[in-house]
Protein backbone atom coordinates (compact mmCIF):
# COMPACT_ATOMS: atom_id res chain seq x y z
CA UNK A 1 0.00 0.00 0.00
CA UNK A 2 3.09 2.43 0.75
CA UNK A 3 4.95 0.73 -2.26
CA UNK A 4 6.16 4.74 -3.58
CA UNK A 5 7.29 4.19 -7.33
CA UNK A 6 9.19 7.26 -8.24
CA UNK A 7 7.21 10.30 -9.36
CA UNK A 8 8.36 11.41 -12.73
CA UNK A 9 5.32 13.02 -12.94
CA UNK A 10 6.53 16.10 -11.68
CA UNK A 11 7.63 18.41 -14.96
CA UNK A 12 10.74 20.06 -13.59
CA UNK A 13 12.22 17.00 -11.37
CA UNK A 14 15.79 16.67 -12.68
CA UNK A 15 15.72 12.88 -11.71
CA UNK A 16 13.49 12.16 -7.94
CA UNK A 17 15.81 10.39 -5.89
CA UNK A 18 13.66 6.73 -5.68
CA UNK A 19 12.26 6.31 -2.29
CA UNK A 20 10.22 3.71 -2.61
CA UNK A 21 10.24 -0.16 -0.44
CA UNK A 22 12.13 -1.43 -3.36
CA UNK A 23 15.12 1.47 -3.13
CA UNK A 24 14.65 1.09 0.70
CA UNK A 25 15.60 -2.91 0.53
CA UNK A 26 18.75 -2.01 -1.14
CA UNK A 27 20.08 -0.62 1.27
CA UNK A 28 20.22 -3.39 3.29
CA UNK A 29 24.33 -4.48 4.27
CA UNK A 30 26.28 -7.59 5.03
CA UNK A 31 28.26 -7.68 8.11
CA UNK A 32 32.00 -7.30 7.61
CA UNK A 33 33.86 -10.25 6.79
CA UNK A 34 35.49 -10.74 10.19
CA UNK A 35 32.10 -9.66 12.51
CA UNK A 36 31.75 -13.00 13.48
CA UNK A 37 34.96 -13.66 14.37
CA UNK A 38 35.32 -10.68 16.72
CA UNK A 39 31.88 -11.08 18.72
CA UNK A 40 33.14 -14.67 19.85
CA UNK A 41 36.37 -13.26 20.57
CA UNK A 42 35.81 -10.43 22.87
CA UNK A 43 33.32 -13.06 24.13
CA UNK A 44 35.91 -15.26 24.79
CA UNK A 45 34.32 -18.01 22.37
CA UNK A 46 35.88 -20.57 20.71
CA UNK A 47 35.72 -18.72 17.34
CA UNK A 48 37.45 -21.98 16.15
CA UNK A 49 36.73 -25.73 15.12
CA UNK A 50 35.58 -27.97 18.18
CA UNK A 51 36.61 -31.60 18.09
CA UNK A 52 35.66 -35.50 19.71
CA UNK A 53 37.29 -38.78 19.79
CA UNK A 54 34.50 -41.51 18.15
CA UNK A 55 35.30 -45.22 17.70
CA UNK A 56 34.78 -45.45 13.79
CA UNK A 57 34.30 -48.72 11.19
CA UNK A 58 38.22 -49.07 11.39
CA UNK A 59 39.92 -47.61 14.83
CA UNK A 60 39.04 -44.37 16.82
CA UNK A 61 38.86 -41.37 14.40
CA UNK A 62 39.24 -37.34 15.70
CA UNK A 63 36.43 -35.65 14.45
CA UNK A 64 36.35 -31.60 14.33
CA UNK A 65 33.50 -29.56 13.45
CA UNK A 66 31.74 -25.97 14.00
CA UNK A 67 28.51 -24.02 13.18
CA UNK A 68 28.67 -25.25 9.35
CA UNK A 69 29.32 -29.05 9.63
CA UNK A 70 32.01 -31.48 10.17
CA UNK A 71 35.39 -30.05 9.20
CA UNK A 72 37.75 -32.82 9.34
CA UNK A 73 38.14 -36.53 10.15
CA UNK A 74 41.72 -38.29 10.94
CA UNK A 75 42.32 -41.66 12.46
CA UNK A 76 43.40 -41.45 15.67
CA UNK A 77 46.32 -43.67 15.12
CA UNK A 78 47.62 -41.17 13.13
CA UNK A 79 48.62 -39.23 15.98
CA UNK A 80 48.64 -42.15 18.31
CA UNK A 81 45.33 -40.97 19.67
CA UNK A 82 47.40 -37.75 20.95
CA UNK A 83 44.81 -34.58 20.92
CA UNK A 84 47.33 -32.13 20.68
CA UNK A 85 49.01 -33.27 17.74
CA UNK A 86 45.49 -33.65 16.07
CA UNK A 87 45.39 -29.99 17.06
CA UNK A 88 48.53 -29.45 15.80
CA UNK A 89 47.83 -30.60 12.43
CA UNK A 90 44.17 -28.95 12.27
CA UNK A 91 45.71 -25.55 13.01
CA UNK A 92 47.53 -26.76 10.01
CA UNK A 93 45.31 -27.98 7.21
CA UNK A 94 42.21 -26.44 8.41
CA UNK A 95 43.97 -22.77 9.38
CA UNK A 96 41.72 -22.89 12.52
CA UNK A 97 42.49 -23.67 16.28
CA UNK A 98 40.51 -26.83 17.40
CA UNK A 99 39.20 -27.58 21.32
CA UNK A 100 37.88 -30.19 23.11
CA UNK A 101 33.73 -30.52 22.51
CA UNK A 102 31.79 -31.57 25.60
CA UNK A 103 29.68 -33.90 22.79
CA UNK A 104 29.37 -34.71 19.46
CA UNK A 105 27.27 -33.20 16.82
CA UNK A 106 23.87 -34.79 16.74
CA UNK A 107 24.30 -37.65 14.48
CA UNK A 108 27.54 -38.74 14.52
CA UNK A 109 27.69 -41.71 16.43
CA UNK A 110 24.95 -43.22 14.23
CA UNK A 111 26.44 -42.09 11.14
CA UNK A 112 30.10 -43.78 12.17
CA UNK A 113 28.00 -46.78 13.22
CA UNK A 114 26.07 -47.34 10.09
CA UNK A 115 28.56 -46.05 7.28
CA UNK A 116 25.13 -43.93 6.27
CA UNK A 117 26.16 -40.02 6.51
CA UNK A 118 24.43 -38.10 4.32
CA UNK A 119 22.42 -36.16 6.61
CA UNK A 120 25.44 -34.91 8.17
CA UNK A 121 26.41 -31.25 7.37
CA UNK A 122 29.97 -30.98 6.15
CA UNK A 123 32.00 -27.77 6.51
CA UNK A 124 33.78 -28.16 2.83
CA UNK A 125 34.50 -24.52 2.54
CA UNK A 126 37.82 -24.79 2.22
CA UNK A 127 37.55 -26.75 -1.37
CA UNK A 128 37.02 -25.82 -4.70
CA UNK A 129 33.62 -26.11 -6.62
CA UNK A 130 35.19 -29.36 -8.43
CA UNK A 131 36.18 -31.17 -5.16
CA UNK A 132 32.86 -30.24 -3.84
CA UNK A 133 30.96 -31.58 -6.52
CA UNK A 134 33.00 -35.11 -5.90
CA UNK A 135 32.73 -35.28 -2.44
CA UNK A 136 29.01 -34.46 -2.59
CA UNK A 137 28.26 -37.30 -5.14
CA UNK A 138 30.28 -39.58 -3.38
CA UNK A 139 28.73 -39.10 -0.57
CA UNK A 140 25.85 -40.70 -2.75
CA UNK A 141 27.07 -44.60 -2.24
CA UNK A 142 26.20 -46.34 0.15
CA UNK A 143 27.90 -48.81 2.79
CA UNK A 144 28.48 -52.20 1.36
CA UNK A 145 28.64 -50.91 -2.15
CA UNK A 146 31.73 -49.40 -4.34
CA UNK A 147 31.79 -47.22 -7.65
CA UNK A 148 34.55 -46.27 -10.18
CA UNK A 149 36.34 -43.08 -10.25
CA UNK A 150 34.74 -42.91 -13.62
CA UNK A 151 31.73 -43.33 -12.53
CA UNK A 152 32.08 -40.09 -10.36
CA UNK A 153 33.68 -38.15 -13.13
CA UNK A 154 30.66 -39.51 -15.20
CA UNK A 155 27.50 -38.39 -12.35
CA UNK A 156 29.17 -34.74 -11.99
CA UNK A 157 29.05 -34.05 -15.47
CA UNK A 158 32.85 -33.87 -16.25
CA UNK A 159 33.57 -37.77 -17.35
CA UNK A 160 36.71 -37.07 -18.78
CA UNK A 161 38.03 -35.38 -15.46
CA UNK A 162 38.94 -39.23 -13.70
CA UNK A 163 41.91 -38.34 -12.59
CA UNK A 164 40.80 -35.14 -11.16
CA UNK A 165 38.45 -36.82 -9.63
CA UNK A 166 41.07 -39.02 -7.76
CA UNK A 167 43.04 -36.24 -6.74
CA UNK A 168 39.92 -34.97 -4.92
CA UNK A 169 39.06 -37.60 -3.13
CA UNK A 170 42.83 -37.35 -2.31
CA UNK A 171 41.74 -34.39 -1.11
CA UNK A 172 38.94 -35.44 1.00
CA UNK A 173 39.22 -33.34 4.75
CA UNK A 174 36.00 -35.99 5.86
CA UNK A 175 36.98 -39.68 5.05
CA UNK A 176 35.32 -42.40 6.47
CA UNK A 177 32.27 -39.95 6.68
CA UNK A 178 32.52 -39.06 2.70
CA UNK A 179 33.01 -42.58 1.95
CA UNK A 180 35.90 -41.85 -0.89
CA UNK A 181 36.79 -45.36 -0.41
CA UNK A 182 34.23 -46.65 -1.91
CA UNK A 183 35.37 -45.14 -5.21
CA UNK A 184 37.92 -47.71 -6.68
CA UNK A 185 39.74 -48.35 -9.81
CA UNK A 186 37.57 -50.10 -12.24
CA UNK A 187 40.33 -53.01 -12.67
CA UNK A 188 39.23 -54.57 -9.05
CA UNK A 189 41.79 -52.77 -7.49
CA UNK A 190 40.76 -50.65 -4.65
CA UNK A 191 43.02 -47.87 -5.44
CA UNK A 192 44.60 -45.55 -3.50
CA UNK A 193 43.63 -44.02 0.06
CA UNK A 194 45.20 -41.12 1.90
CA UNK A 195 45.44 -43.06 4.80
CA UNK A 196 47.12 -46.15 3.35
CA UNK A 197 45.65 -49.16 1.17
CA UNK A 198 45.28 -51.66 4.08
CA UNK A 199 42.96 -49.16 5.58
CA UNK A 200 40.75 -48.84 2.62
CA UNK A 201 40.56 -52.29 2.46
CA UNK A 202 39.59 -52.60 6.28
CA UNK A 203 37.00 -50.09 6.23
CA UNK A 204 35.08 -51.99 2.49
CA UNK A 205 35.47 -55.37 4.32
CA UNK A 206 33.81 -54.03 7.52
CA UNK A 207 31.05 -52.85 5.37
CA UNK A 208 30.87 -55.82 3.96
CA UNK A 209 32.26 -55.55 0.46
CA UNK A 210 33.41 -59.02 -0.85
CA UNK A 211 36.85 -57.25 -1.81
CA UNK A 212 37.83 -61.27 -3.26
CA UNK A 213 34.63 -61.67 -5.46
CA UNK A 214 35.14 -57.92 -6.78
CA UNK A 215 38.66 -58.61 -7.91
CA UNK A 216 37.96 -62.42 -9.28
CA UNK A 217 34.88 -60.48 -11.73
CA UNK A 218 37.76 -57.38 -12.58
CA UNK A 219 40.39 -60.19 -13.29
CA UNK A 220 37.67 -62.03 -15.76
CA UNK A 221 37.24 -58.76 -17.58
CA UNK A 222 33.35 -58.25 -15.75
CA UNK A 223 32.27 -54.76 -15.12
CA UNK A 224 28.73 -55.11 -14.99
CA UNK A 225 26.12 -58.03 -13.57
CA UNK A 226 22.32 -58.46 -15.28
CA UNK A 227 19.24 -60.51 -13.81
CA UNK A 228 18.10 -62.09 -17.13
CA UNK A 229 14.49 -62.40 -15.19
CA UNK A 230 14.72 -58.70 -14.55
CA UNK A 231 16.76 -57.38 -17.76
CA UNK A 232 18.65 -55.37 -15.69
CA UNK A 233 22.16 -54.33 -15.06
CA UNK A 234 23.74 -53.28 -12.56
CA UNK A 235 27.56 -52.75 -10.98
CA UNK A 236 28.65 -55.88 -9.47
CA UNK A 237 28.38 -54.67 -5.88
CA UNK A 238 24.98 -52.73 -6.30
CA UNK A 239 22.82 -54.67 -3.78
CA UNK A 240 20.46 -55.48 -6.17
CA UNK A 241 22.98 -57.19 -8.38
CA UNK A 242 24.31 -59.22 -4.70
CA UNK A 243 20.60 -60.50 -4.69
CA UNK A 244 20.53 -61.64 -8.46
CA UNK A 245 20.74 -65.61 -7.79
CA UNK A 246 23.72 -67.08 -9.79
CA UNK A 247 21.21 -68.90 -12.32
CA UNK A 248 19.85 -65.46 -13.71
CA UNK A 249 23.60 -63.71 -13.52
CA UNK A 250 24.73 -62.32 -17.08
CA UNK A 251 28.07 -60.80 -16.77
CA UNK A 252 28.72 -58.01 -19.00
CA UNK A 253 32.28 -56.41 -19.71
CA UNK A 254 30.91 -53.32 -21.12
CA UNK A 255 27.51 -50.90 -20.41
CA UNK A 256 27.11 -51.42 -24.49
CA UNK A 257 27.00 -55.18 -24.26
CA UNK A 258 24.72 -54.81 -21.98
CA UNK A 259 22.77 -52.73 -24.24
CA UNK A 260 23.29 -54.43 -27.05
CA UNK A 261 22.10 -57.66 -25.33
CA UNK A 262 18.55 -55.51 -24.41
CA UNK A 263 19.35 -54.60 -20.81
CA UNK A 264 18.93 -51.00 -19.07
CA UNK A 265 20.64 -49.62 -16.31
CA UNK A 266 19.31 -50.02 -12.49
CA UNK A 267 18.28 -46.58 -11.14
CA UNK A 268 20.34 -47.38 -7.68
CA UNK A 269 23.88 -48.15 -9.10
CA UNK A 270 23.70 -46.17 -12.38
CA UNK A 271 26.13 -48.57 -13.99
CA UNK A 272 25.91 -46.20 -17.16
CA UNK A 273 24.79 -43.08 -18.51
CA UNK A 274 21.04 -42.76 -19.39
CA UNK A 275 19.88 -43.68 -16.09
CA UNK A 276 16.83 -42.33 -17.26
CA UNK A 277 16.32 -44.22 -20.31
CA UNK A 278 13.37 -46.11 -20.50
CA UNK B 1 11.92 -18.58 6.28
CA UNK B 2 13.76 -16.32 8.42
CA UNK B 3 11.73 -17.30 11.40
CA UNK B 4 11.95 -21.35 11.04
CA UNK B 5 16.15 -20.27 10.79
CA UNK B 6 15.23 -18.89 14.08
CA UNK B 7 13.89 -21.54 16.22
CA UNK B 8 16.88 -23.94 14.84
CA UNK B 9 19.37 -21.34 16.45
CA UNK B 10 17.11 -20.42 19.58
CA UNK B 11 17.01 -24.67 19.93
CA UNK B 12 20.95 -24.84 19.78
CA UNK B 13 21.14 -21.71 22.29
CA UNK B 14 19.13 -23.79 24.59
CA UNK B 15 21.34 -26.68 24.23
CA UNK B 16 24.76 -24.50 24.54
CA UNK B 17 25.13 -20.98 24.73
CA UNK B 18 28.86 -21.47 24.33
CA UNK B 19 28.43 -23.27 20.74
CA UNK B 20 25.63 -22.12 19.76
CA UNK B 21 26.02 -18.93 19.78
CA UNK B 22 28.49 -18.59 16.74
CA UNK B 23 25.41 -19.75 14.58
CA UNK B 24 23.06 -17.41 16.15
CA UNK B 25 25.41 -14.62 15.64
CA UNK B 26 25.74 -15.28 12.03
CA UNK B 27 21.84 -15.78 11.53
CA UNK B 28 21.25 -11.58 12.89
CA UNK B 29 24.46 -10.35 11.97
CA UNK B 30 23.45 -8.78 8.34
CA UNK B 31 19.99 -7.37 9.53
CA UNK B 32 21.78 -5.84 13.12
CA UNK B 33 24.60 -4.36 11.09
CA UNK B 34 22.22 -3.28 7.96
CA UNK B 35 20.59 -1.13 11.11
CA UNK B 36 23.12 -0.13 12.73
CA UNK B 37 24.42 1.15 9.91
CA UNK B 38 21.45 2.97 8.21
CA UNK B 39 20.90 4.87 11.84
CA UNK B 40 24.33 5.63 12.50
CA UNK B 41 25.21 6.86 8.90
CA UNK B 42 28.90 5.33 9.25
CA UNK B 43 30.27 2.27 8.88
CA UNK B 44 33.08 2.45 11.78
CA UNK B 45 29.82 3.53 13.98
CA UNK B 46 27.82 0.69 12.70
CA UNK B 47 30.49 -2.17 13.11
CA UNK B 48 31.10 -0.85 17.00
CA UNK B 49 26.99 -0.67 17.48
CA UNK B 50 26.45 -4.14 16.26
CA UNK B 51 29.16 -5.99 17.47
CA UNK B 52 28.71 -4.37 20.98
CA UNK B 53 25.21 -5.83 20.48
CA UNK B 54 25.97 -9.17 20.34
CA UNK B 55 28.25 -9.01 23.25
CA UNK B 56 25.44 -7.60 25.30
CA UNK B 57 22.80 -9.77 24.26
CA UNK B 58 25.35 -12.72 25.23
CA UNK B 59 25.72 -11.88 28.47
CA UNK B 60 21.44 -11.43 28.85
CA UNK B 61 21.30 -14.86 27.09
CA UNK B 62 23.80 -16.58 29.97
CA UNK B 63 21.06 -15.77 32.44
CA UNK B 64 17.77 -16.45 30.47
CA UNK B 65 16.68 -20.60 31.17
CA UNK B 66 15.93 -23.12 28.65
CA UNK B 67 12.30 -22.07 28.49
CA UNK B 68 12.87 -18.16 28.45
CA UNK B 69 15.42 -19.46 25.50
CA UNK B 70 12.97 -20.91 23.34
CA UNK B 71 10.09 -18.20 23.54
CA UNK B 72 12.33 -15.74 22.42
CA UNK B 73 11.73 -13.35 19.75
CA UNK B 74 14.88 -12.64 18.71
CA UNK B 75 15.00 -10.06 16.33
CA UNK B 76 13.04 -7.82 17.79
CA UNK B 77 14.76 -8.27 20.59
CA UNK B 78 18.07 -7.93 19.66
CA UNK B 79 17.38 -4.48 17.60
CA UNK B 80 16.08 -3.27 20.80
CA UNK B 81 19.49 -3.55 22.19
CA UNK B 82 20.99 -1.86 18.65
CA UNK B 83 18.55 0.87 19.14
CA UNK B 84 19.51 1.49 22.68
CA UNK B 85 23.24 1.45 22.34
CA UNK B 86 22.87 3.79 19.11
CA UNK B 87 20.69 6.03 21.41
CA UNK B 88 23.46 6.12 23.88
CA UNK B 89 25.79 6.78 21.80
CA UNK B 90 23.58 10.03 20.56
CA UNK B 91 24.00 11.63 23.40
CA UNK B 92 27.28 10.88 24.62
CA UNK B 93 28.21 12.48 20.90
CA UNK B 94 25.89 15.94 21.83
CA UNK B 95 27.05 16.14 25.07
CA UNK B 96 31.19 16.40 23.96
CA UNK B 97 31.19 18.25 20.37
CA UNK B 98 33.23 16.33 17.70
CA UNK B 99 35.70 17.96 15.37
CA UNK B 100 35.86 15.77 12.68
CA UNK B 101 32.21 14.57 11.84
CA UNK B 102 34.10 11.31 9.33
CA UNK B 103 32.27 9.64 6.99
CA UNK B 104 28.34 10.87 8.40
CA UNK B 105 26.33 9.10 5.83
CA UNK B 106 29.13 5.84 5.11
CA UNK B 107 29.26 5.03 1.35
CA UNK B 108 26.82 2.86 -0.14
CA UNK B 109 28.37 0.60 -2.97
CA UNK B 110 28.64 -2.46 -0.30
CA UNK B 111 30.51 -4.39 -2.69
CA UNK B 112 27.24 -6.53 -2.88
CA UNK B 113 26.54 -7.70 -6.66
CA UNK B 114 24.40 -4.51 -7.99
CA UNK B 115 21.78 -4.51 -10.52
CA UNK B 116 22.40 -4.21 -14.25
CA UNK B 117 23.67 -0.27 -13.54
CA UNK B 118 25.54 -0.24 -10.36
CA UNK B 119 27.07 2.70 -11.22
CA UNK B 120 23.39 4.58 -11.18
CA UNK B 121 21.99 2.01 -8.04
CA UNK B 122 24.89 3.34 -6.02
CA UNK B 123 24.30 6.77 -6.70
CA UNK B 124 20.59 6.92 -6.43
CA UNK B 125 21.24 4.71 -2.98
CA UNK B 126 23.47 7.27 -1.90
CA UNK B 127 21.14 10.17 -2.78
CA UNK B 128 18.60 8.12 -0.39
CA UNK B 129 21.04 7.46 2.37
CA UNK B 130 21.27 11.37 2.64
CA UNK B 131 17.67 11.88 2.75
CA UNK B 132 17.10 9.50 5.02
CA UNK B 133 19.75 11.52 7.76
CA UNK B 134 16.90 13.91 7.47
CA UNK B 135 14.50 12.21 8.61
CA UNK B 136 13.36 12.37 12.19
CA UNK B 137 14.35 10.12 14.76
CA UNK B 138 11.12 8.78 15.49
CA UNK B 139 10.52 8.43 11.60
CA UNK B 140 14.02 7.07 11.00
CA UNK B 141 14.14 4.39 13.01
CA UNK B 142 10.88 2.94 11.61
CA UNK B 143 11.71 3.31 8.46
CA UNK B 144 14.80 1.72 8.70
CA UNK B 145 13.56 -1.26 10.54
CA UNK B 146 10.92 -2.01 8.68
CA UNK B 147 12.06 -1.61 4.82
CA UNK B 148 15.59 -1.50 5.21
CA UNK B 149 15.94 -4.51 7.88
CA UNK B 150 12.76 -5.72 6.83
CA UNK B 151 11.45 -6.05 10.27
CA UNK B 152 7.33 -7.05 9.97
CA UNK B 153 5.07 -4.70 11.86
CA UNK B 154 4.24 -7.05 15.09
CA UNK B 155 8.33 -6.87 15.39
CA UNK B 156 8.82 -3.24 15.14
CA UNK B 157 5.95 -2.54 17.04
CA UNK B 158 7.67 -4.81 19.73
CA UNK B 159 10.61 -2.57 19.63
CA UNK B 160 9.08 0.71 19.75
CA UNK B 161 6.90 -0.38 22.76
CA UNK B 162 3.96 0.73 21.13
CA UNK B 163 0.99 -0.84 19.40
CA UNK B 164 1.27 -1.95 15.69
CA UNK B 165 -1.40 0.35 14.25
CA UNK B 166 0.86 3.37 15.36
CA UNK B 167 4.40 1.67 14.27
CA UNK B 168 2.21 1.79 10.75
CA UNK B 169 1.29 4.54 10.97
CA UNK B 170 4.72 5.90 12.14
CA UNK B 171 6.84 3.48 8.85
CA UNK B 172 3.92 5.83 6.96
CA UNK B 173 4.41 8.76 7.61
CA UNK B 174 8.30 8.09 7.39
CA UNK B 175 8.00 7.54 3.82
CA UNK B 176 5.40 10.25 2.82
CA UNK B 177 7.94 12.65 4.17
CA UNK B 178 11.33 10.69 2.08
CA UNK B 179 9.32 11.35 -0.43
CA UNK B 180 8.75 15.04 -0.42
CA UNK B 181 12.74 15.41 1.20
CA UNK B 182 13.00 13.66 -2.61
CA UNK B 183 11.28 16.11 -4.74
CA UNK B 184 12.84 18.89 -2.52
CA UNK B 185 15.73 17.52 -3.32
CA UNK B 186 15.41 17.08 -6.96
CA UNK B 187 13.42 20.47 -7.61
CA UNK B 188 16.70 22.19 -5.68
CA UNK B 189 19.18 19.98 -7.96
CA UNK B 190 17.60 21.13 -11.54
CA UNK B 191 19.10 24.37 -10.79
CA UNK B 192 22.82 23.01 -9.87
CA UNK B 193 22.86 20.92 -12.33
CA UNK B 194 23.03 17.32 -10.79
CA UNK B 195 26.44 15.32 -10.82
Amino acid sequence: MTSARPRDGSPRAARPVPVGTAALRRLRAEAPAAFVESVLDRLGLHAGDRFVVMAGPAGDVFVAFNDSGISAVVPAARFDGDAARFAEHHRRTAGRAVAAAARPPAGLEAALRTGRARRLRYDLSGLSPFERAVLTKTLEIPPGEVRPYGWVAREIGRPRAVRAVGSALGRNPVPVLIPCHRVVRSDGHVGQYGFGVSMKRALLSAEGVDLERLQRLADAGVRFIGSDSTGVFCVPSCHHARRIRPAHEVPFRSAAAAFVAGFRPCAHCAPASGRNAS
Amino acid sequence: MAQRRDTTVLEGLAGDLESGYGAFVRAHADDVYSAALRLSGSRADADDIAQETFVRAYRALRRFDAERLRSLEARPWLHTITLNLWRNRLRAAARRPRTAPGDRHGDVADGRPGPEDAAVAGEASRALVRLLAQLPEHQRVPVVLRHVVGLSYAELATVLACPVGTAKANVARGLDRLRVLGRADAAGATGAETR
